[in-house]
């Protein structure tokens, strides 16, 4: 991109769930008032025509951003600006079984954002345009008349992504949108996206546990760990120089096509619950690195450390050398 | 006597469906020896599982082993009906499937669950299979076994639950560990641990295990040989750094090109056009050549076969494979 603005803008983001027992267990047990704090105070900004990936575990809050983003879910704290048009803001979800209404024809699917954020559009532009959607995502446009479950995995897919086009949308954020497909069918889906992104403009938030995949579509990777970013890098600088413990530690998961059964030791522990995450940085007890201070007093992004880049107090020391 | 412990030959496995008879799994031959890992990979559809259920005895109905033979450890299993396949599940093949949650009862407590196991296959009595049960789960790496051997299912973290079924398996001390999607409903790095822990146990105990996934990263990190099936049959065998590295059939060497590399900065992925064929429209000849840059008129004629290691491809990429003459379609 030529200009480098920002379409969205996050900061200080918190999302809380109340995960309490019920009130009469709370009376007569006196249980306490229990918060899961499934986003904790992050920030982000994505460049208009780029791609801002979050990567993390289950449970680390990179689904529940999707959600505070799309306005499925209202922040609990902090602030979402988004520099865009609110109704060319789309969504792609992981299950393309449960995110297509199985008694619509494709044809209505499809159709459905035309004719819900531009009413009186006449049937014969809408049909057209399905068609050209449907065209547009590898599919034809006689599928139109068919239902969802007349389509395998990837072709589902395709289905929402051109239900997600139909709105002419200019971000789009997606959910683990390849989790649920087989390798050859995500690379279809992945290079579809690709080529869609070049032709269009569009901005995506990328969501996915994928390390290689996210590294072939993401600009900037976001690395999550229990609600927080811990680390924030461009694509190519976060494989060259993962600043992060935890990062280096997904790192080192990925299998190795080029060099199988190699031995490594892998990462120990898991990831803690987050409605009582460890004190000070959450991931010391997992941490190679971890000294005293980690366990009291949590780790900030600092500009004026590595640009910002990582939230980590055995980075900064290094840093500091 | 040599140390082969599964032996399936010419495996067939069909539905008779209203449309037919579909044939899930098409003549499928594989052999594991002691403390061996065979992975077995494919896409959705491919039969791999079905290969697994067939071996374990559990097809649903109205599926059925339409042809072939199933050998352990020289013996046939699969002439020995419900009862004699009762027996052999549990104590002499163990299994592990993908949703560690239904594998276990939610209503006992996981160390009487290991118990009932292991007094259902042997003779030891109720403290002794306890000292047992305690034995296994302090092998497959839970920490604080005393305290935890008392909790039920949904205090373990999936991970956790996934190390217990795997004691499960371990229970009778199987010849074989049959391993349908071990790691898939889990976190990278849990990923990790649960393979490194199959690969131990493999190891240290002389287990055969059969390892059924869609993930070549898995099969890359954990197996010592590869079988990759497509609609239904075998399109590869051989030790994983030949098929990882050196692919024969095209369609495995789409399927690798296919996995976004950490290595290549190639703008778009390598894709195979199309879908894996459904059953009930097989093509004819190889099932792959439709969606193959490289078929020929033989290839739309012919079906491919494998003899033990190789390709099941008349024009393979790399080298030259010994293939059997198929049957014509």
């Amino acid at each position: 991109m030529t200009r480098q603005t920002a379409i969205l803008e996050v900061d200080a983001l918190e999302r809380r769930f109340d995960v309490s027992a019920p009130w009469l267990n709370r009376v007569i047990e006196r249980k306490p008032r229990r918060t899961l704090r499934a986003v904790d105070g992050v920030d982000f900004s994505i460049q208009r025509g780029q791609t801002l990936a979050l990567v993390g575990e289950s449970g680390c809050g990179k689904s529940t951003i999707a959600k505070l983003v799309t306005g499925l879910h209202p922040p609990s704290a902090g602030a979402i600006r988004f520099h865009g048009d609110r109704d060319r803001m789309q969504m792609i979800f992981q299950d393309p079984f449960a995110s297509l209404n199985p008694r619509w024809r494709v044809g209505r699917i499809v159709a459905e954002p035309l004719r819900t954020l531009r009413p009186g559009t006449p049937e014969a532009t809408v049909a057209a345009r399905v068609s050209e959607l449907l065209s547009t995502v590898g599919l034809s446009p006689a599928d139109a008349l068919k239902y969802p479950h007349e389509f395998s995995g990837g072709q589902r897919q395709r289905i929402s992504i051109a239900r997600a086009l139909a709105g002419e949308p200019e971000f789009l954020v997606c959910d683990e949108p390849t989790s649920a497909l087989d390798v050859s069918v995500q690379a279809q889906v992945l290079n579809l996206m690709k080529r869609l992104q070049r032709e269009m403009g569009l901005t995506y938030l990328f969501i996915s546990h994928d390390l290689s995949v996210v590294r072939h579509m993401a600009d900037v990777i976001a690395v999550m760990y229990l609600g927080r970013i811990v680390e924030i890098q461009p694509t190519a600088d976060l494989f060259a120089n993962p600043l992060h413990p935890y990062t280096r530690m997904l790192l080192d998961t990925i299998p190795d096509l080029e060099a199988p059964n190699r031995e490594r030791a892998p990462m120990g522990g898991e990831v803690p619950s987050p409605v009582s995450p460890p004190r000070g940085c959450s991931f010391h007890p997992r941490c190679p690195l971890a000294f005293d201070r980690c366990k009291v007093e949590r780790p900030e992004r600092h500009a004026a450390v590595r640009d910002g880049r990582v939230a980590c107090f055995a980075a900064e020391s290094a840093a500091d050398v | 006597m040599t140390d082969t412990v599964l032996d399936v030959r010419n495996l067939r496995v069909e539905f008779p469906t209203r449309k037919g008879v579909l044939r899930a799994v098409d003549d499928i031959s594989l052999t594991i020896r002691r403390g061996e890992i065979l992975g077995v990979v494919g896409e959705s559809g491919a039969g791999k599982s079905m290969t697994g259920m067939a071996i374990l005895g559990l097809l649903e109905p109205p599926g059925r082993i339409a042809g072939g033979q199933i050998l352990l450890s020289g013996e046939r299993i699969d002439t020995l009906g419900e009862k004699g396949l009762q027996r052999v599940r549990g104590r002499r093949i163990g299994a592990i499937f993908q949703d560690p949650l239904t594998s276990l009862n939610p209503l006992f407590r996981v160390g009487d669950q290991l118990v009932e196991t292991i007094r259902q296959h042997t003779d030891l009595g109720k403290a002794q299979a306890r000292a047992r049960a305690i034995g296994l789960m302090r092998e497959v790496g839970i920490p604080a076994v005393e305290e935890r051997i008392d909790n039920y299912p949904h205090q373990f973290s999936g991970g956790m639950r996934q190390r217990i079924v795997i004691a499960l398996a371990l229970c009778a001390e199987p010849e074989l560990i049959i391993a349908d999607e071990p790691t898939t409903a889990l976190d990278v790095s849990i990923q990790a641990q649960i393979t490194a822990l199959l690969k131990r146990l493999c190891r240290e105990r002389g287990t055969a295990v059969m390892l059924v996934t869609h993930d070549m990263g898995v099969i890359a990190e954990t197996a010592d040989r590869v079988a990759v099936m497509y609609a239904g049959r075998l399109a590869e065998v051989g030790p994983v750094e030949d098929v990882v590295r050196r692919p024969q059939h095209p369609y495995t060497a789409g399927l690798m090109g296919s996995i976004p590399s950490l290595r290549s900065d190639a703008e778009d992925l390598r894709m195979i056009p199309g879908s894996m064929p459904r059953l009930d429209a097989i093509p004819s000849g190889c099932a792959f050549n439709p969606r193959c840059d490289l078929a020929g008129p033989r290839c739309r004629r012919d079906v491919p076969r494998i003899a033990g290691t190789g390709a099941a491809c008349w024009l393979p990429l790399a080298g030259s494979t010994a293939l059997t003459e198929g049957e014509t379609a």
